[in-house]
């Protein structure tokens, strides 16, 4: 080969394997984000039974109701609208009335939120990240929180 | 006192690198000998005053000064000593110290062990780094002082995070910047180079013991933090492709390419601007990081919005190191001589290929970390990119790079015969059929996944081994003479053997763990038992204990394993009075590579207990295999190739090999 095919075959290999990247990139991207939704959002975009999303705000204090077998049902609210959630299995720590949350999963025809994972990852603040925004959106921002959100970031792997 | 004499430190530390980033440089151009003599010198004092200044603040963690700002937020006096100590970096302010010590710690490195050097290099390489070192001194000076005081000081402090008062999370930070941070070296020799406007193969056998040993500490920093988010966050989970995760993910993969590249250029002299490339990506992507964990983002797009200037801050010196290296390249590199011609199948191709997958992996890596934050930027709009996403696209890519990794030793340089390596490679390959039809049986059908991807791992790790088989004539001579011939291979025949081993292993651990994990989940009281595989957990009750400074309710579980006792198991839930806090603590039983995993939910009013109960097959393969591709660096690292210097004879660098 020469000198000039050997750099074409070469570049042709990078080519062919950036575009395999860019197609796995696209394929994955509109398969598998989810969007991230207040109740307010829930309610305002007809989010349709079924869609996977995740939902974040307050347990609504005085609504978590624990069955047998590790079922529970709570209820996410962002100060304006409320979302019964039904969940099976361990809470995380930091799972507590009043608190925020993530939970991801679909929702069911009836208006019932069943999630499938409810968020245990966190900041040294204890408030998922979008749970924040969503709250400050809504105007229900906690100043202590604010207070500690401008704390450095303590992330899992500094 | 002591905080103040800190602070001193680390001002003078910052003048001494404005010394280094300057002086040396003019005397490179100038060609001025002396001037490019000052750069050891300052390098090293440098390092001294740093380390006051990190000397100092540890001091007053150690004394629990709570006037000083950042030991009041982040420490308490009822801490035990080893997490007052870890309370350094487990902040913001101290992490950044920590940064700038390391960074220190490298260019002093330099200046100790770089006799071997020429004088310009030298002057060059740590006058870069010292840019880097004034450009990070002065955002910690500015922005996140650690020796703030408080005017009247507290009494009491408000503790560390409890979920980072642990063991794994005391070494796991130093680690990661030791790879992250030792990245630097090899910006330096590269941006070195292009100043000069000049590079050899020499280039690449002094940055490639540099690059190795930064690429040995951010493997085992990935493997400790890994481990630590498996045995903490208490749903046995060891890799989430969490934002903080991938931050230090990248540089890995960037410079687990770098390796492989500067090898063609140190053998075959080409490759020489991409390897270049390489080698400010992986810093770029180190710095890209320390933005994503340390500027709020991941934190709160608010943080960020209130309180700017350390974003903002972080954000200029990645505008200006990226893009002026990447300015810098684009003007010097069309100055640098093509190197050698080789053929598409040959190990410099092979080598080649392996760069393109493991940059085009980490590009997926990448969009993935930053789309989010990009779209919630520009449009308000949030999404999640989970392990979907980077299943999706990072796993096909990985793939055929593993099936070709075992090819690319075979492979003869410049011209290879991938017939003939495709033939000595029939014996892993039929290692690897055998498994899968064990496996394949042993599962009784199922997912045809699984026993093909045990295949995969096994034949990587036969793959590996098939090199040193052959050069040792191990099956076919007498023992003893292919010990005499394994003695006699060079040891980075063996580094490489081993990390490719070790990769396999790793790969075992995570199909393992992933597709045979088992789950149970189950409310106990006592006198109740969980059975899990052939495991049987019998809840013997709750033991409520003081710890120096937490309150914790202790479950108590006796294990048997067809009836006899193996062990017994004692999960955990403390809480944190000072912060208001519960942690969960797990309890792990190792059975072989396997473990038990046992986690608690909440009591429940009538006496009963929310467990979590794993088995993990094969997990800690996952963590072992790191630590034998460490091994592999570290014994590619002692190779005499690297120690003795190309030009002149030179001074040991053995004593860059820490792992010896």
């Amino acid at each position: 080969m020469t000198r000039k095919q050997r750099r074409l075959s070469l570049i042709g290999a990078a080519l062919g394997l950036l575009a395999l990247a860019v197609a796995l990139v696209l394929g994955a991207l509109k398969a598998s984000i989810v969007f991230f939704n207040s109740p307010t959002d829930v309610v305002e975009k007809h989010i349709k039974p079924g869609t996977r999303i995740r939902l974040g705000g307050l347990v609504k204090e005085g609504s978590v109701w624990r069955g047998d077998s590790l079922a529970v049902r709570f209820e996410v609210t962002d100060g304006k609208r409320t979302i019964p959630v039904a969940y099976q299995g361990l809470l995380p720590d930091l799972f507590r009335e009043g608190q925020g949350v993530v939970a991801e999963g679909t929702l069911d025809p009836a208006g019932t939120f069943r999630a499938d994972s409810v968020l245990a990852k966190h900041d040294e603040t204890y408030m998922p990240k979008d749970v924040a925004d969503a709250l400050k959106k809504q105007g229900h921002w906690k100043n202590d929180y604010e207070r500690k959100l401008g704390a450095a970031p303590q992330g899992r792997a500094q | 006192m002591i905080a103040e004499s800190g602070h001193y430190g680390l001002v003078l530390a910052l003048a001494l690198a404005l010394v280094q980033a300057s002086v040396p440089m003019v005397g490179a151009r100038k060609n001025d000998p002396v001037l490019m003599a000052v750069a050891g010198p300052t390098a090293i004092a440098q390092f001294c005053f740093i380390a006051i200044a990190f000397a100092a603040l540890t001091m007053c963690y150690v004394r629990s000064d709570f006037s000083v700002v950042n030991v009041f937020e982040n420490s308490h006096s009822a801490k035990p000593l080893v997490y007052k100590l870890s309370g350094v970096w487990g902040n913001h302010e101290g992490s950044m110290l920590l940064w700038v010590l390391i960074l220190s710690v490298f260019g002093a490195l330099v200046a100790l062990f770089g006799g071997n050097l020429p004088a310009r290099l030298k002057a060059n390489v740590l006058a870069v780094q010292s840019w880097i070192a004034v450009a990070f001194i002065l955002f910690i000076l500015t922005t996140s002082n650690p020796f703030l005081r408080i005017p009247e000081a507290p009494l009491e402090g408000r503790d560390l995070n409890p979920i980072l008062q642990d063991p794994g999370l005391a070494i796991h930070p130093p680690l990661l910047y030791l790879g992250y941070v030792g990245l630097s070296i090899s910006f330096s020799f590269a941006i070195a180079a292009l100043i000069d406007g000049r590079i050899d193969a020499a280039w690449a056998r002094w940055v490639r013991p540099w690059t190795l040993l930064a690429w040995m500490f951010l493997t085992l920093g990935i493997a400790m933090g890994s481990y630590w988010a498996y045995y903490t966050l208490g749903w046995g989970g060891w890799w989430f492709w969490d934002p903080v995760e991938n931050a230090s993910f990248m540089p890995w993969l960037a410079a687990t390419a770098l390796l492989h590249s500067a090898l063609v250029m140190e053998k075959r002299d080409a490759l020489k601007v991409w390897t270049i490339l390489l080698a400010i990506l992986a810093f770029s992507l180190s710095l890209i990081g320390t933005f994503l964990v340390r500027s709020g983002v991941l934190t709160s797009v608010h943080a960020f919005a209130t309180d700017p200037t350390r974003g903002v801050f972080i954000l200029a010196i990645l505008l200006l190191f990226i893009g002026g290296s990447l300015a810098l390249f684009a003007l010097r590199a069309p100055l640098l001589k093509q190197g050698g011609l080789f053929a598409p199948i040959s190990r410099e191709g092979a080598l080649v290929l392996n760069n393109l997958f493991l940059v085009s992996a980490c590009a997926t890596v990448f969009i993935g970390t930053l789309y989010p934050l990009a779209l919630e930027a520009l449009t308000g709009e949030k999404i999640s990119v989970g392990a979907p996403f980077f299943n999706a696209t990072f796993a096909p890519l990985f793939v055929p790079l593993l099936i070709a990794m075992p090819f690319g030793p075979l492979l003869a340089w410049k011209r290879g015969d991938l017939l003939g390596v495709a033939q000595r490679l029939v014996g892993a390959a039929g290692i690897a059929a055998i498994a899968v039809a064990v496996i394949f049986a042993m599962e009784g059908g199922g997912p045809l996944l699984v026993p093909f991807a045990i295949g995969l791992a096994l034949y990587v790790m036969a793959g590996a081994l098939t090199e040193i088989v052959e050069r040792t004539g191990l099956l076919k001579v007498p023992l003893a003479t292919a010990f005499a011939r394994a003695r006699g291979l060079p040891r980075s025949a063996w580094g490489a053997t081993f990390a490719h081993f070790g990769l396999g292993i790793t790969l075992l651990g995570v199909i393992g763990e992933t597709q045979w994990s088992l789950e149970r989940i189950a409310e106990l009281k006592p006198g109740q038992s969980i059975a899990i595989r052939r495991y049987d957990l019998h809840f013997d009750g709750v033991t409520a204990r003081q710890g120096p400074n937490y309150r914790e309710l202790a479950a108590h579980f006796t294990v048997r394993r067809h009836g006899d006792v193996v062990g017994v198991m004692e999960p955990a839930k403390r809480s944190f009075p000072s912060r208001g806090t519960a942690v969960t603590e797990t309890a792990l039983m190792t059975r072989g590579v396997s473990q038990l995993y046992l986690s608690l939910g909440d009591p429940n009013p009538d006496g009963s207990l929310a467990v979590r109960l794993y088995y993990k097959p094969l997990v800690l393969l996952i963590w072992f295999g790191a630590v034998v591709m460490v091994i592999g660096g570290a014994l590619s690292l002692s190779d005499r190739r690297l120690r003795v210097g190309a030009p002149k004879p030179a001074r040991s660098k053995a004593a860059l090999s820490p792992a010896e």
